[in-house]
């Protein structure tokens, strides 16, 4: 990959006029001599600073913990849903986690079962949902997008997928441990995460799950504010606020979320660490362990769940926000229509992004809280329901008489549309506290968050990949595979989850080993066995997504034009193998909005393109 | 509001708005710890006790420092290069001393007998005060950087040393600022 980005024409500039002409641009320097960065294999692929690089960087290394996690989940399903079966076929991959009896029957142990679903949770959640989403797309579409050479400090940049990669391998490490990663649940609640002895997961497992996190939110925080800070000074000429692309709008409000929640994570962690190590009594106190009580006085594990869940719903949407802007961007695309409502869908963004502050306490209103208090708390978090709906609707709008393109980009995206809808759905029930009681801590909630954030949000991603692969790898996807990915998938989450809906109405608790020796949950064995089966080949065709994602780098269908969907946007513009920089002479100026489409009686106008005479332009 | 930002130009710098992101994150953390300590006092069993005077006078170092350092800023921008210098290393020595003796505080907590398990009223103390004493610590490291640059590189008043010069001196104001904020939290909470 050559860099391209050397300029002449900018050297006519003097600084002054430049920073007239495009903003705040610190990289054109580096332009005159090449780009000192890129000068081998090492600063080019691995300790690069091109958000393109990065973004891949961080692609990749999501794709490799998704298959960890998803994996993970299959071994605690087959528990759950063959808990006769023998596991010992297992042996060779989870060791001493597996017993075997003198008949040969192979169990699970169930401490191990607790650190599969922690881990489970906490990688899914933070490390592919978060750093796998985000990381990519907003690395790779911000400055793209906005019409700038890099992010503002691409070195910060760098460091916040190197921070992310430590994070992964001290979580990574915690899972050989001799007693066994963290096994407290991924929210990770006192006592069993700040007494050491209280399970085994909870002595060193526990801490190398703090470490890694405190370094995650490092990385996270590097990252936001970079993406912030591109997103306000590095925009193009041209480009105002109206006029970005609802990618941009959403990664950028993420990026706030992100800033203003996850250091009151690192408090909360902070306490919790002192705690388990210097005898304070944020939240311990006198409670019985093993016969006899505690030295820790009147601390309150309340507290912590005030802490967590403050970052903890926010996290909900740093997840499905950047999933949000890459359907609304590529549903637009494919359907050849402007997006519906672009004002309400950024206002809808800014309104959900407000209000996901003030409604943590919803995951605690069985924790004994004030039911007072509670009430406040259902009706803003009812009040999501408002903004969120809005979108529902904008998005069914721009597809209503579009001109679809059903490829396995649009596909995904279509499909998040419907998740959406149906865990968005059950959220309300959840929402409100009286319904809670029963539901609460049952599968009603799992299925509740796995509709709506974990397969809604992979779709999302799906629906990245395969529309803006071509600009990643300058290649193409192969799109019949990926329909069959779409369809296979589509299907597969539904009956992996809707099931858990009946299951979660009846009471049945999350977070247990084996339900078996529960006489009123006996009739479910077969339901959980359906599940299971599900999850299974549900996965597997995630293996088939993986093969042609990286069959198709070197061996896909090779991108010919710049712009193959015929879309309006500003990275279709550069040249199909980027250099860092991006652009190879000046930046393009920006002339109108960002969804063009079907105007004037022309399929597409790009957004470079100056506005006829007399002509309207939708972003101002 | 939005709308009225034509073209996408924004005046400020990035990597002096990206300082303000920062500090509007290091703020949140703050933030949840007087939340916590305010929830927390709020549940009972809390020990009740006065705070040590030198924490008090304490302020006075922090508040000196940030006066200093912007003299020092004046002095450059004015082109005193004595002034510039001296006011500098007078900052970092009052930045040095603020955490000492913020050290002297909690000595004089063990004193009365709070130590940091006695009760959450004194860990969180403790905790708020220690952290953000690290943050001040930070400070006077991108303080040892600027004082290189002030003694090791010819007097020059360039934009980018200006711009350096006034990243560093707004997170000085800044730890400044949030101690004024705890300590005006802990006298209105009255621990
Ligand atoms: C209409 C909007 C929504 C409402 C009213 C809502 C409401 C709720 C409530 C009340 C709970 C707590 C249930 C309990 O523990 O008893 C919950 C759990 C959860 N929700 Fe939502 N939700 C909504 C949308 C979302 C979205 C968009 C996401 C993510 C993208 C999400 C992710 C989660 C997660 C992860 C949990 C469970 C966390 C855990 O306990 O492990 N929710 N939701
Ligand atoms: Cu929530």
């Amino acid at each position: 990959m050559a860099s391209t980005a050397t300029t002449t024409t900018t050297k006519q500039y003097d600084e002054d006029l430049l920073i007239e002409e495009y903003g705040y641009d610190d990289h054109f320097h580096e332009h005159h001599h090449g780009d000192k960065y890129q000068s081998n294999f090492i600063t080019t692929y691995i300790f690069s600073q091109d958000h393109k690089i990065i973004a891949r960087q961080f692609l990749i290394t999501g794709m490799i913990w998704a298959f960890i996690g998803g994996a993970m989940s299959l071994i605690f399903r087959l528990q759950l849903g063959f808990p006769e079966e023998s596991l010992a076929w297992l042996k060779p991959i989870l060791g001493k986690w597996i017993t075997i009896n003198d008949a040969g029957v192979g169990t699970l142990a169930p401490e191990f079962y607790y650190a599969l679903v922690t881990m489970h949770g906490t990688i899914i959640v933070f490390f592919v949902l978060t750093a796998g989403l985000s990381g990519t797309f907003s690395n790779l579409l911000i400055p793209l997008q906005v019409g700038a050479r890099d992010m503002a400090s691409p070195f910060l940049n760098m460091l916040s997928y190197w921070f992310f990669f430590l994070a992964g391998i001290i979580m990574f490490y915690s899972l050989f441990l001799n007693t066994g990663p963290f096994s407290g649940g991924w929210t990770a609640y006192p006592p069993l995460s700040a007494l050491p002895q209280a399970s085994s997961g909870s002595g060193a497992g526990m801490t190398l799950w703090t470490l890694s996190l405190v370094f995650f939110v490092v990385s996270v925080l590097l990252g936001g504010i970079n993406y912030i800070t591109t997103v306000l000074n590095l925009r193009t000429k041209g480009m105002s606020m109206w006029r970005l692309p609802l990618t941009i709008w959403a990664f950028f409000v993420t990026a706030i979320l992100g800033l203003l929640s996850f250091p009151v994570l690192v408090s909360g962690f902070l306490l919790l660490m002192l705690d388990r190590g210097l005898g304070t009594s944020f939240y311990l106190n006198e409670i019985f362990v093993g016969g006899q009580a505690l030295d820790h006085v009147g601390g309150s594990p309340i507290l912590y769940q005030h802490l967590f869940w403050f970052l903890g719903h926010p996290e909900v949407y740093i997840i499905i926000l950047p999933a949000m802007g890459i359907v609304s961007e590529v549903l637009s695309v494919h359907a050849r229509k402007p997006i519906f409502g672009y004002k309400a869908m950024v206002y809808s963004i800014l309104a959900i992004a407000f209000l996901s502050f003030i409604v943590w306490a919803h995951h605690m209103f069985m924790s004994g809280v004030n039911p007072f208090i509670s009430n406040f708390f259902v009706i803003f978090t009812l009040i999501i329901a408002v903004p969120s709906a809005v979108k529902v609707f904008n998005w069914i709008a721009t597809l209503y008489g579009g001109n679809i393109r059903f490829n396995a980009a649009s596909l995904f995206g279509i499909g998040f549309v419907s998740l959406f809808i149906s865990g968005g759905l059950t959220g309300i029930f959840l929402g409100n506290s009286a319904i809670d009681i029963q539901l609460h801590d049952t599968y009603f909630v799992v299925a509740h968050f796995h509709i709506v954030m974990g397969v809604a949000a992979f779709f999302g991603m799906f629906a990245g990949i395969y529309h803006w692969y071509p600009k990643m790898f300058g290649r193409f996807m192969n799109d019949t595979l990926g329909k069959i990915h779409f369809w296979g998938t589509l299907v597969g989450a539904y009956a992996v989850f809707w099931p858990m809906h009946y299951l979660g109405m009846a009471g049945v608790p999350r977070r247990y080993y084996r339900f078996d020796n529960f006489d009123t949950f006996s009739h479910f064995a077969d339901m959980n066995m359906f599940i299971t089966v599900a999850a299974i080949l549900t996965f597997a065709l995630q293996v088939l997504f993986m093969v042609n994602f990286f069959y198709s780098i070197w061996y896909g269908r090779k991108m010919e034009s710049k712009n193959p969907w015929g879309a309006t946007t500003l990275e279709w513009t550069t040249p199909i193998h980027a250099g860092h920089g991006n652009w190879p002479g000046k930046i393009p100026a920006v002339q109108r909005w960002a969804y063009d489409y079907g105007k004037n009686g022309r399929e597409f106008i790009s957004q470079i393109e100056p506005l006829a005479e007399g002509e309207g332009d939708q972003g101002h | 509001m939005l709308a009225n930002e034509r073209q996408g130009r924004n005046k400020i710098h990035p990597q002096k708005f990206a300082l303000w992101a920062a500090c509007a994150s290091i703020m949140m953390m703050f933030a949840a710890f007087t939340s916590a300590y305010i929830v927390r006092q709020a549940a009972g069993n809390w020990l009740e006790f006065r705070l040590p005077d030198i924490f008090f006078y304490n302020t006075a170092t922090i508040l000196l420092s940030s006066l200093a350092l912007q003299g020092a800023y004046q002095a450059f921008k004015a082109g005193k290069a004595a002034w510039y210098k001296g006011l500098m290393v007078l900052t970092f020595f009052l930045g040095l001393a603020f955490v000492v003796l913020q050290y002297e505080g909690w000595q004089a907590l063990t004193r009365i007998g709070v130590f940091l398990q006695t009760n959450p009223s004194g860990s969180f103390i403790y905790v708020i005060s220690g952290v953000h004493a690290a943050h001040v610590l930070g400070g006077v490291g991108a303080l040892v950087v600027a004082m290189m640059h002030a003694f090791l590189l010819p007097f020059k008043a360039t934009p980018r040393r200006k711009l350096r010069f006034e990243l560093v001196l707004t997170y000085w104001h800044f730890v400044g600022f949030l101690w004024l904020y705890l300590l005006g939290f802990f006298v209105l909470t009255g621990s």
